[in-house]
């Protein structure tokens, strides 16, 4: 009896764990699946779960009827810049936050928790207004700027997780060998925080390469678009033409799965590292 | 805080060096956060409009007065309970699951989870975008593959009928959030110690005893922080509702946070969008305080 309701537990499990595999990986199947038909398959029914030919046109096209090519580099221009930037700067702000006892030490803390909590959007008309008094509508420096300001909080919640799991005799003794308190900090901690530091680039990155709604309200010009900005352009008010669409969708999603592809293992135990210390 | 470094230099270089780390940080986000918000809530009780910026005037609680006259603000504001607790609901249960049968060791673990946790790397925005094609009324896959297993005999319009486009973008957010509950439980469950199980085994304790006795109570903290940190970041979540219905039809999935939005980006009235928000932040407070107090521990946001 036991050993048959063993085995019921089981098969349980394995129907759970295939029905719920087909569910989470079907989504990405059938976008792929739609941009790689020819557009005339795309809207015919019955509905083709394999394309009866399989065509790269919905990509070629894209590049013929949009600048994709320009909102490729600009993502990548800023999300690499932001990303970097925010790392630089929150690196810093978390050492001091991890190992100094000061007075405002909590209430920075306190401060940047609740820049989590607060629906950010309430900021964006004021940051419109902002960005057009510095004359940065329509200029990639304009989502740079806010882009690492909406991550500085995080990155430093992140990163000071991971100093904490450090010793600090570690730079005491490089102190004591004469090291300033920068350079112990560069050379010889930053060096056993890589997993750490990776972890929240990667996180860093993926947000600012999927980033809409600050991206759509200041940039409106081909030249300075984004891959969302221009995806959300393929958006009519009454129809999208899946073809373009779908290559679109595609193209964007591939860089950010092959960073989850090999770094998953770092990601999931940086963010839930960090998540326990915070 | 066990780490501290000991002042050992002079208080004045160390007070210095403090400073010169935190202040790019406190200066950007004070700039491009801090102000920008307390800037928004001012603008809720002000006449600020787009369309005439030379007339910006404090109107007190004018603004607040419209949205609560106008019934897709009153919409939005039921909806988005629906929208934050269904979702929760079913995120936690199928990302409890997961994380419980995923807990032991197997061939292809690590494999399996790469290909479910994915949509963690994905933007709500283009997650919106793909369940909308999914759930096309007329040539959508979903519609396909019911009527071929023999559920539904017409094809249901799931995004442009106000009786199911709610429950649509719902089930496209669930999606989107198991795999955040698995993430986070399944790593608070690897840390429960072997040995508490084992002796409530000798104890004979079955399957249900061990997850009502030590797995849950073992876990509480982290079920508290996420599912708290989880209902405020779903309530100020617009992304996947935008991409997929922007609110429509006839703002029938409009949540807070999208109607707010529209407000600020195709409406121009910065001033009403503002109550909007100011009106969020207090339901977010209440909730926070309510929350921690009937969960009666800090430890979940300890920190």
């Amino acid at each position: 009896m036991k050993h048959r309701l063993q085995s019921l537990g089981i098969s349980l499990k394995v129907l759970f764990l295939s029905l719920f595999l087909i569910v989470m990986v079907f989504p990405l199947y059938w976008i792929t699946i739609t941009s790689l038909k020819p557009s005339d398959e795309i809207f015919s029914i019955p509905l083709q779960y394999w394309p009866a030919h399989i065509t790269f046109d919905n990509f070629i096209n894209i590049f013929n009827i949009s600048n994709f090519h320009i909102y490729i580099m600009n993502s990548l221009i800023v999300s690499l810049t932001a990303s970097l930037v925010v790392l630089m700067i929150a690196v810093l702000s978390a050492y001091v936050l991890a190992r100094y006892h000061f007075k405002g030490n909590k209430q920075i803390m306190y401060a940047f928790f609740l820049t989590q909590m607060i629906p950010a959007f309430i900021g964006f008309a004021p940051l419109y207004i902002m960005m057009s008094h510095f004359g940065l509508l329509n200029k990639l420096y304009s989502l740079m700027i806010v882009y690492t300001a909406g991550l500085i909080p995080f990155c430093t919640i992140m990163l000071r997780g991971f100093f904490q799991r450090i010793p600090s005799s570690l730079e005491e003794a490089a102190m004591i060998d004469g090291c300033s308190r920068l350079s112990a900090l560069l050379r010889v901690i930053l060096p056993v925080m890589l997993p750490g530091i990776a972890a929240t680039f990667i996180f860093a990155f993926v947000q600012n390469w999927n980033e809409l709604f600050l991206s759509i309200m200041f940039i409106d010009q081909e030249s300075s678009k984004t891959i969302p900005v221009a995806i959300n352009g393929f958006i009519t008010k009454f129809n999208i033409d899946w073809g373009p669409m779908s290559a679109g969708a595609v193209l964007s999603v591939i860089p950010t799965i092959i960073i989850f592809a090999f770094c998953q293992k770092m990601i999931v135990g940086g963010l839930t590292q960090g998540a326990e210390k915070g | 805080m066990k780490n501290t470094v000991k002042a050992r230099k002079p208080v004045s270089s160390q007070s210095k060096f403090i400073f010169f780390c935190l202040l790019p940080a406190i200066l950007m986000v004070g700039m491009f956060t801090f102000y920008p918000f307390f800037r928004g809530i001012g603008m809720a009780f002000q006449n600020y409009t787009l369309f005439d910026l030379t007339d910006i005037h404090f109107i007190g609680l004018d603004n607040f007065k419209t949205i609560f006259e106008q019934p897709q603000f009153l919409q939005a504001l039921s909806n988005s309970f629906y929208w934050v607790f269904v979702s929760l609901i079913f995120q936690f249960v199928i990302g409890f699951i997961l994380a419980l049968l995923l807990k032991k060791p197997f061939k292809g673990r690590g494999v399996y989870q790469g290909f479910i946790f994915y949509s963690w790397a994905m933007s709500g925005f283009l997650i919106g975008i793909i369940w909308r094609w999914m759930l096309n009324g007329q040539i959508g896959v979903i519609n396909d593959l019911l009527l071929k297993v023999g559920l539904i005999e017409e094809r249901i319009g799931f995004l442009s009928d106000p009786k199911w486009s709610l429950a649509s973008v719902i089930v496209a957010n669930v999606w989107y959030g198991i795999a955040f509950f698995a993430i986070m439980l399944l790593a608070a469950l690897q840390s429960i110690p072997d040995d508490l199980y084992e002796s409530a085994g000798i104890d004979g304790a079955n399957w249900f005893h061990k997850l009502f006795y030590v797995t849950i109570p073992y876990i509480m903290p982290t079920i508290i922080a996420s599912t708290l940190l989880r209902v405020i970041w779903i309530f100020n979540f617009p992304d996947i509702i935008y991409a997929m219905t922007n609110g429509g039809p006839a703002g029938s999935t409009h949540i807070l946070a999208t109607y707010m939005m529209d407000k600020i980006m195709f409406g121009g009235d910065y001033g009403q969008a503002g109550a909007a928000g100011v009106i969020m932040i207090i339901l977010l407070a209440m909730y926070t305080i309510f929350y921690l107090t009937a969960t009666k521990s800090g430890k979940g946001a300890d920190f």
